[in-house]
């Protein structure tokens, strides 16, 4: 892609993007007393993730059933409270060992 | 400043930049995805590694990305990062209240380039206030992550076998359920949070009419409805969230 054209794209899309971000962050320097946008916050970060996973993660491996294992494996390491890093990697490793056994049958 | 916040501060830096070792390892497998389609998309390795080091974002990346090679408008651009990462917003406003007072505006205006899903969701999961030095760690090791992870996908993306590349999707929502899962085990309060979002979130994808609706818009929909469900159900107290 030619460089002058690349960068306008470029700079509209970080501009975006860092704006959404940083702005809210800057902005809101007060605790928030009223109990209700107090709960409110409270809840945004476990239903954000949990919105984004469900039910993206069963399609996140390349197919079906190796999405399907990957998830599983990783819902009980999770619930077995374990790192963020182990249930990443066995989640994955799940997922590859499912698509290997269904590409062997 | 004396010598024993000197040394905090050194400590929280390393908490953060251990704390960022997962969502590091995370990123590689997406963001080397990214490298290679960028490459095969028809930009040059820099080109796509710039995107990643200004961005720092995936959905919102892939989607611009597209809007590139399909040589889209400036304000489809505009349009499309905005839908897709509002819900940045939504994390931004509500990890400002985790921000301890070493927070200034130069602080937050650095800090906010860095508040991705991954970074918010650990961050958020602190029980206590987060410093800038904190921060700071927590979003360094992932954007050499994000970074190193693209430049490797566009220098070398097509020698990795598919199958491998493919099984690496899933590492990021792993990281998810491990953040969430366990905590919804220790509150039910969060544990019906979690379930409204994720069967609204499920109605989204195959309801049809509403499985039409960009991912960026579902995401804020369900976590602004889930959210409010559980401020009308279960209101915190003070203190409880700590």
């Amino acid at each position: 892609m030619p460089a002058d054209k690349f960068f306008i794209y470029l700079v509209v899309m970080a501009g975006v993007t860092y704006l959404i971000r940083a702005l809210p962050f800057a902005l809101c320097r007060n605790k928030v007393k009223n109990r209700f946008i107090k709960s409110f916050l409270y809840y945004v970060p476990y239903a954000v993730l949990a919105a984004m996973t469900f039910p993206a993660v069963i399609y996140s491996a390349g197919g079906i059933v190796p999405g399907i294992a990957g998830t599983f494996t990783g819902l009980l390491f999770a619930y077995k409270r374990k790192s963020l890093l182990m249930v990443a990697v066995v989640s994955c490793v799940a997922a590859l060992a499912a698509e290997i056994l269904c590409n062997l049958l | 400043m004396n010598n024993i916040d000197k040394i905090k501060n050194i400590k929280d830096v390393k908490k953060g930049l251990h704390d960022g070792i997962p969502i590091a390892l995370g990123y590689i497998s997406v963001s080397f995805t990214f490298g290679i389609m960028g490459v095969s998309s028809g930009l040059s390795w820099w080109q796509t590694l710039l995107i990643s080091m200004t961005n720092l974002t995936s959905a919102g990346q892939f989607a611009g990305l597209g809007i590139m090679v399909m040589a889209g408008g400036l304000v489809e651009m505009a349009l499309t990062q905005f839908v897709i990462n509002l819900r940045y917003a939504l994390m931004s406003i509500s990890l400002s209240q985790k921000a301890d007072a070493s927070f200034n505006l130069p602080a937050r205006l650095l800090a906010g380039f860095g508040i991705t899903d991954e970074i918010f969701a650990v961050a958020a999961s602190k029980n206590r206030t987060v410093s800038k030095y904190y921060m700071a760690g927590l979003i360094i090791t992932p954007y050499i992550g994000w970074a190193s992870g693209t430049a490797a996908g566009a220098l070398l993306g097509e020698i990795i076998p598919e199958t491998l590349s493919s099984a690496l999707g899933i590492a990021i929502y792993g990281m998810f359920m491990a953040i969430i899962i366990p905590q919804a085990r220790d509150n039910h309060k969060c544990l019906v949070v979690i379930i409204i979002a994720a069967v609204l979130s499920c109605c989204f994808r195959y309801i049809p009419l509403i499985n039409n609706i960009s991912s960026g818009f579902v995401i804020i929909i369900c976590a602004v409805l889930a959210s409010v469900a559980g401020a009308l159900l279960y209101p915190v107290d003070d203190g409880e969230e700590e």
